[in-house]
């Protein structure tokens, strides 16, 4: 009879292997947060073996492991809606596709309208999302309160809720799960993750990249790809390449856990918050960015104190909760809010960010339509109007009215 | 990490006293090619590190000043009001 070692059970396994840097690869992605991964996961799926993925620290240490984890499709512009309906499609099945439990919990997302300018954005974004799909309707304070009985819907407030924009498909999501999930998945399809690798320099010769330069010595490759979100400018420097993004830190809290009491996610965009509830039963809680630039990843004691004020004007009951603990990301912000992806001057060198504080839903999409740019050389037509060109051609996307509060 | 902002005028305030103003740039001359407006309107070089950049203090003095300020610890190294820019670039 054979003894299972009971060992075995608490040895510690890694999902990936480290190896060393080659001198070469087919594709190097920089960045190791969930566009970098998916990018690189959706390009081995197509059969592109020799992928790497040089992280500076470890892979989501960025946003990806700091974000709010809001994946919703209900924007505002008709571009923006086809691209973030296809990523929420993604999404729903991206635990099966990626075998790994991702925790994804489709709630329902309210956008609260305290003004009567708000409520008229709003019947204009659900008629948007309807035309094309998407399920979003404007509801009144009565089936508000059957979604979220402990929100305070009198008139005391300083700003009452007139209405909400109801996103029933508007979900949550485990990050570092997704993070962990697509590194896996893209390991088992042959690719390289090297975490604690800096790229310092990007090498290009006529016009036409070559490789990196990195802390692990030099690599070439033919594709390179920057997937480096508040990052995007120094690295886009590193080619000569020009970008319009601004790296702004945004921050958010968890107070300690509570029994489940909130069954959707709020945003308010008067009040500058949203909040929802984890798995873990903390109340997560974020707001706008910060309005200066800044590459410091610290949180402040403003954001705390304003946040926790408009929150409890919402909900109340939340009064005697403690706050548990609070981080900051960096954001790389855009004019147009939408972000930038595909091609630029530099031949090979590709770029996907501008992913502002939007990004973490839209990572299934982007590794498909990266993927398939990079391995046809056509632009996909979803990520066609995103493109790095539109700044000098003044052709913007605007998001501001449904991603400046709403993540 | 909030920090403070020395105002040419108050002295150290808290920055949430302040507006931001951005990175300061070049405004292009009349008749510029549109690549040209192009950058002047959305391009940046958003810099880790050190840059120049304008602040308001909107709940003091109400003037506009310079900043140097390094991105990556947001300490400010000095401030100086725009008419003192020359003494300031070398
Ligand atoms: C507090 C907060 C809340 C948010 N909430 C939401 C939300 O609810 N919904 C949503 O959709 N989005 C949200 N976002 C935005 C979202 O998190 C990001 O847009 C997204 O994670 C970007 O992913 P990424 O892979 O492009 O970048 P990142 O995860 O930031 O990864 C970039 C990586 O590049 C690495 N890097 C940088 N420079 C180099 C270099 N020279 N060499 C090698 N590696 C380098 C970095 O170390 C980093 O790991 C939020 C962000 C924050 C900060
Ligand atoms: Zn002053």
């Amino acid at each position: 009879m054979t003894v299972l070692n009971p060992l075995r059970y608490f040895q510690p396994w890694t999902m990936w292997h480290h190896q060393p840097l080659r001198s070469s690869y087919d594709a190097v992605i920089i960045g190791g947060g969930v566009h970098g991964l998916a990018t690189a996961y959706e390009l081995a799926k197509r059969g592109m073996r020799r992928v790497a993925v040089l992280e500076r620290s470890y892979i989501g240490s960025g946003a990806s492991g700091r974000n709010t984890t809001i994946i919703r499709a209900n924007y505002r512009t008709p571009e923006g809606v086809a691209f973030y309906k296809e990523s929420l499609r993604l999404y729903e099945r991206l635990s099966q596709e990626l075998d790994y439990n991702l925790l994804f919990s489709q709630q329902g997302h309210l956008t609260l309208a305290h003004t009567d300018r708000a409520v008229n954005v709003m019947v204009e974004r659900a008629a948007v999302n309807r035309l094309l799909g998407v399920d979003s309707r404007v509801i009144d304070p009565r089936e508000i309160h059957e979604l979220c009985p402990e929100l305070d819907l009198s008139a005391h407030p300083a700003y009452p809720i007139q209405a909400a924009l109801y996103h029933p498909p508007g979900a949550v999501i485990r990050h570092d799960a997704v993070v962990w999930g697509y590194a896996r998945a893209a390991a088992r399809l042959g690719v390289e993750i090297h975490p604690a690798t800096e790229v310092t320099g990007i090498l290009a010769d006529r016009g036409r990249v070559t490789g990196v330069r990195t802390t692990a010595g030099d690599v070439s490759a033919p594709v390179v790809v920057a997937a480096v979100a508040g990052w995007s400018s120094e690295v886009g420097r590193m080619a000569g390449v020009e970008l319009p993004i601004l790296t702004h830190v945004l921050q958010a809290f968890v107070t300690e856990p509570l029994k489940p009491f909130l069954h959707v996610i709020l945003v308010s965009a008067t009040l500058h918050i949203y909040v929802s509830q984890t798995d873990r039963g903390e109340v997560l809680i974020g707001a706008e960015i910060e309005p200066y630039t800044t590459y410091s990843q610290h949180s402040t004691i403003g954001f705390l104190e304003q946040s926790a004020h408009h929150t409890l004007e919402l909900l109340p009951i939340l009064a005697p909760v403690k706050v548990l603990r609070a981080w900051a990301g960096l954001c790389d912000i855009t004019p147009d809010y939408s972000p930038i992806m595909g091609k630029t001057e530099v031949d090979g060198f590709f770029v996907d960010c501008g992913w502002g504080t939007y990004g973490f839903k839209a990572a299934p999409v982007s590794g498909v339509c990266m993927a398939e740019l990079i391995t046809t050389g056509k632009t996909p037509s979803l990520i066609e109007p995103f493109k790095l060109s539109r700044f000098w051609e003044r052709r913007l996307v605007s998001e501001l009215a449904a991603a400046a509060v709403s993540h | 990490m909030a920090f403070l902002v020395p105002c040419p005028d108050c002295g150290n305030r808290e920055a949430a006293e302040f507006s931001y103003g951005g990175e300061s740039n070049r405004r292009p001359a009349p008749g510029a090619a549109a690549a040209e407006l192009a950058r002047y309107l959305f391009f940046r070089r958003n810099v880790a590190g050190t840059q120049v950049e304008w602040w308001y203090h909107r709940d003091g003095c109400q003037r506009w000043f310079l900043a140097r300020r390094d991105t990556r610890s947001n300490l400010i190294e000095e401030t100086y009001w725009p008419e003192q820019r020359a003494a300031h670039r070398a």
